[in-house]
């Protein structure tokens, strides 16, 4: 049996219970393949599930992640094409389609236990601490950080290791030689003592019908000719000619358009509309009432949004409706003076070391709601027809996304097909559970079958109905001791989240998290819950060292003694921006530290005020994330990242007035252009530690970089974000 | 009502509301769907077009007050197997993410060099003043002025 099922990996002794050791569930796993025959495509022999060689010698990596922009296709591509000796200008990549076939657990292994525990927002409506290997079968999911540290440590080296052993063992049967005698490189095995060689093409079909080995040997890191050389992405070219192809670019015969408007106060439900407005415009097919929202659809998109203007739902009353960002605080504030908290650190004498101690520095910190706003609005096309359901969406995680739409088409899972497009933007807005766009598709789409239709949110419906980041309040004190050093570490705040741990070595701490629920939609956005604990963790520390008197780089690098990796990241990142001599008049430098998704990153803006704003003018990052696949991607990884840290430290800030966003659209949610984006510097230090990932550590040290930059300029402390002078 | 439109040099007739953004038209009844839709209200740039060739934010102006006039989309920049300078600096320095932003991106640029081929840095924030959220503005910059550099060299693009 060549097929790895979820009962044959249950029924595996390791997988279950307490063993879910990284490598050797990885290892076992990857080499699995769905068939040994051809997959269909004529002549298109699959020696694993991510791997299909065909007869011209091509090479298709079948790549269980979309393509947000991050380069994923072809790091993973990389990654595999390393083991399997692969010539790369052969190689293709496939996005895996949204089938169980193609789950992509192994990213999920990253987090689990010792390793990390499993992050709220990478399950899907089930319960967090009872989450299970059952569940994560099911997950195609691209978040977190962890394609290339999962799937391609632990899946795509393993499967291009596997089929070149199979190549190798197909060419070693037909020469009848032994296979340690043969070679394989550039897609070709090579019999070293009669010359004779033949091309991964010619040996796939033979190759394909052997069992892949469950343990393959993987090349060592100084063998490799792929990884680890900057690779122009392959993504790329399409998207400079306009040809690449996003959800929101498809087109289907006899296709309508749709666009709708929910609910301006989150979980309130429609009660009623007068649809003759909408229906006495031209071209305005149909009204459609969903049970938080009304949709017009129409033959194009502007007749579809004239006909929802047009309209006047009135929602029911949830008693939220005099909500504002104001009143959230409050409450946030209230539960922490009220609640003990649930613990999230606790250790030493904890909150009580706090008595008789020389000094104690207090501080409250508060980050608002903040909006994702990919730069793609929310959309996706459905068609109900025969007995199925088809949707074509951009998503990260078309599983998850056949899910919902079985669920809005009253079919089974089997019976609807995901085609899931290129992302315009992602950052946690597509994940799992929070695809309320393709249910809303799929329930239009009902009342328009036969005929697709195509749903197009407006921007006002995207910034008014995201999955925000929460709005996070957090309360510290801290023990100083004569010479300054902590002594004890307090903080409680609301959301739950291990990003609250510290990295310096402070005795005795207690760290407790309230709960403070809220009628606003909360989700992950880029780094999750590392950006608001980033800004509390990295101001306060800066806090104490200035309360100490001493360098805020030289106050964490004593505190970091048992951390040589973060005080490598450290000492670069100063080295990089020039720490030790004096910025240039008018302008000052901050530092922070972030370990976040296995990597760590810190990073040193200087800035300066000009016209009463923050002007950014430089940022130097230091990263080790262990290894680099591709550096070049990585490194816009980083840069990207700042950027989006960037909006959160002085641009964006979502509230909420009379129980809704009060924000619309880009005029009053600004975000950062050419003229704000700093000159940014990135380095990485190749640690050879445990991959990191890179989609999201590069955002969290960037704003208590910035607003310690502008205490050490203006000697006012910034608590809040976005940061106002 | 009907109109007709030159678009990347030909003529092009839809039938659509006197107030249809260009846009749509050109996204819907074109199929030219490299111009992209990203807010509606000329704030990001995504749509962004040439118009006699000007830089224009199709999203925002009817396409029935822009017959007459010669509209290019980034499909019809240039052709396929010589791309504009601009497209093969975009390779070069690797400056798309999730690439959405882009073809407005530049478009814009486009603009900006066939009247300024040697654009300042703040000319160039000035003039370029599109939405990325993936955070490519550093690599937007260095294509522009790569471009910049080979025309001021005098080698071919």
């Amino acid at each position: 049996m060549n097929k790895w099922t979820r009962r044959t990996v249950l029924a595996t002794g390791g997988l279950v219970g307490g063993g879910l050791a990284l490598g050797v569930a990885g290892i076992a796993f990857a080499p699995n393949r769905l068939r040994v025959t051809p997959d269909g495509r004529e002549g298109t022999p699959q020696l694993t599930t991510w791997v299909k060689i065909g007869a011209d010698n091509t090479v298709s990596v079948v790549v269980p992640h979309c393509e947000m922009g991050t380069g994923v296709h072809t790091a993973l591509a990389m990654m595999c094409a390393e083991e399997l000796e692969a010539d790369w200008n052969q190689v293709r990549i496939e996005e895996a389609p949204g089938t169980d076939d193609y789950a992509n657990g192994y990213l999920v292994r990253v987090f689990v236990p010792p390793v990390a525990s499993v992050p709220k927002y990478m399950e899907r409506g089930i319960d967090f601490w009872t989450f299970k290997l059952t569940e994560m079968m099911d997950l195609q999911v691209t978040g977190g950080s962890s394609a290339v540290r999962g799937t391609g440590h632990l899946g795509m080296r393993v499967a291009g290791a596997a089929a070149k052993a199979m190549l190798i063992e197909a060419a070693a049967n037909q020469w009848k030689v032994p296979a340690a005698e043969c070679t394989a490189k550039l897609s070709r095995v090579t019999h070293g003592g009669s010359g004779r060689s033949l091309t991964y093409g010619e040996l796939a079909p033979q190759a394909a019908l052997l069992t892949p080995p469950v343990h393959p040997a993987l090349k060592p890191r100084d063998e490799y000719t792929i990884v680890g050389r900057a690779t122009p992405r392959i993504d790329i070219p399409s998207k400079v000619n306009g040809s690449a192809i996003y959800g929101v670019d498809v087109t289907l015969p006899q296709m309508l358009y749709a666009t709708i408007a929910a609910s301006p106060v989150h979980g309130a439900k429609l009660v009623s509309v007068d649809t003759a407005p909408a229906e006495a415009l031209p071209g305005v097919k149909k009204v459609v009432k969903l049970d938080n929202a009304v949709a017009v659809v129409a033959d194009g998109y502007w007749r579809a949004l004239k006909g929802v203007r047009a309209l006047a739902p009135k929602f029911e009353d949830t008693g939220m409706g005099s909500e504002t960002s104001d009143t959230i605080y409050s409450a946030i504030g209230a539960a922490i003076d009220k609640e003990k908290g649930d613990k999230v650190v606790a250790s030493g004498k904890g909150a009580n070391a706090l008595q008789g101690a020389a000094q104690v520095v207090a501080a409250e910190y508060r980050v608002p709601f903040l909006a994702h706003a990919t730069m793609e609005p929310m959309n996706a096309t459905a068609r109900i027809a025969d007995g199925r359901c088809e949707v074509w969406t951009g998503v990260q995680d078309p599983l998850g996304a056949r899910k919902v739409a079985a669920e809005a088409a009253g079919l089974k899972p089997e019976q609807v097909t995901i085609h899931n497009q290129q992302l315009g933007g992602g950052f946690g807005r597509r994940l799992p559970g929070v695809m309320d766009f393709v249910d809303q598709a799929v329930r239009i789409a009902r009342q328009t079958a036969p005929a697709p239709v195509k749903l197009i949110w407006s921007r006002e419906e995207d910034i008014q109905h995201d999955f925000y980041r929460p709005a996070v309040v957090g309360r510290y004190q801290a023990a100083l001791a004569e010479n300054g050093v902590p002594q004890a570490w307090v903080a409680k705040f609301n959301i739950k989240d291990d990003a609250a741990r510290l990295p310096y070595a402070i005795e005795h701490q207690d760290i407790r998290a309230v709960a403070a629920p809220t009628h606003v939609r909360l989700g992950a956005w880029r780094s999750v819950a590392h950006t608001q604990h980033g800004f509390f963790t990295e101001s306060f520390v800066d806090e104490l060292a200035h309360a100490a008197g001493k360098d805020p780089l030289q106050y964490r690098r004593d505190l970091l003694s048992h951390a040589p990796r973060h005080l490598a990241v450290l000492d670069k990142a100063a080295e990089m921006a020039g720490w030790s001599t004096p910025a240039a008049a008018g302008r000052a430098r901050g530092i922070a530290l972030v370990e976040s998704f296995g990597s760590i990153v810190a990073e040193v803006a200087e800035v300066e005020i000009v016209e009463g704003r923050v002007k950014v003018h430089r940022v130097c990052a230091a990263v080790d994330c262990g290894d680099v696949i591709n550096p070049d991607t990585a490194t816009a990884q980083v840069e990207g990242g700042i950027i989006f840290g960037l909006s959160a430290a002085l641009f964006n800030e979502v509230t909420i007035d009379a129980g809704r966003v009060a924000q619309t659209n880009f005029h009053d949610l600004p975000m950062p252009k050419l003229a704000d984006a700093p000159s940014i510097s990135v380095e990485f230090i190749r640690s050879g530690a445990t991959l990191g990932g890179l989609g999201e550590p590069g955002v969290p040290p960037v704003a208590p970089a910035i607003a310690n930059a502008v205490f050490a300029l203006t000697g006012k402390r910034v608590r809040s974000l976005p940061v106002r002078v | 009502m009907q109109i007709t439109l030159d678009v990347n040099g030909e003529s092009r007739t839809a039938e659509v509301d006197e107030d249809t953004p260009l846009l749509w038209v050109l996204r819907e009844n074109f199929g030219l769907t490299g111009t992209k839709f990203g807010c509606g209200v000329a704030a990001c740039g995504a749509c962004t077009v040439h118009v006699n060739g000007t830089a224009v934010r199709s999203c925002s102006v009817p396409a029935s007050s822009m017959q007459g006039m010669a509209i290019r989309t980034i499909e019809g920049l240039a052709p396929k197997e010589q791309p504009h300078p601009l497209q093969a600096a975009w390779i070069a320095h690797q400056v798309p993410q999730c690439g959405y932003c882009q073809s407005g991106m530049i478009m814009a640029a486009a603009a900006l060099i066939a009247r300024n081929p040697q654009p300042s840095d703040a000319e160039i924030s000035a003039e370029v003043t599109n939405i990325c959220r993936c955070g490519t503005y550093e690599r937007v910059r260095r294509a522009i002025h790569s471009v910049a550099q080979v025309e001021k060299e005098g080698g071919a693009p």
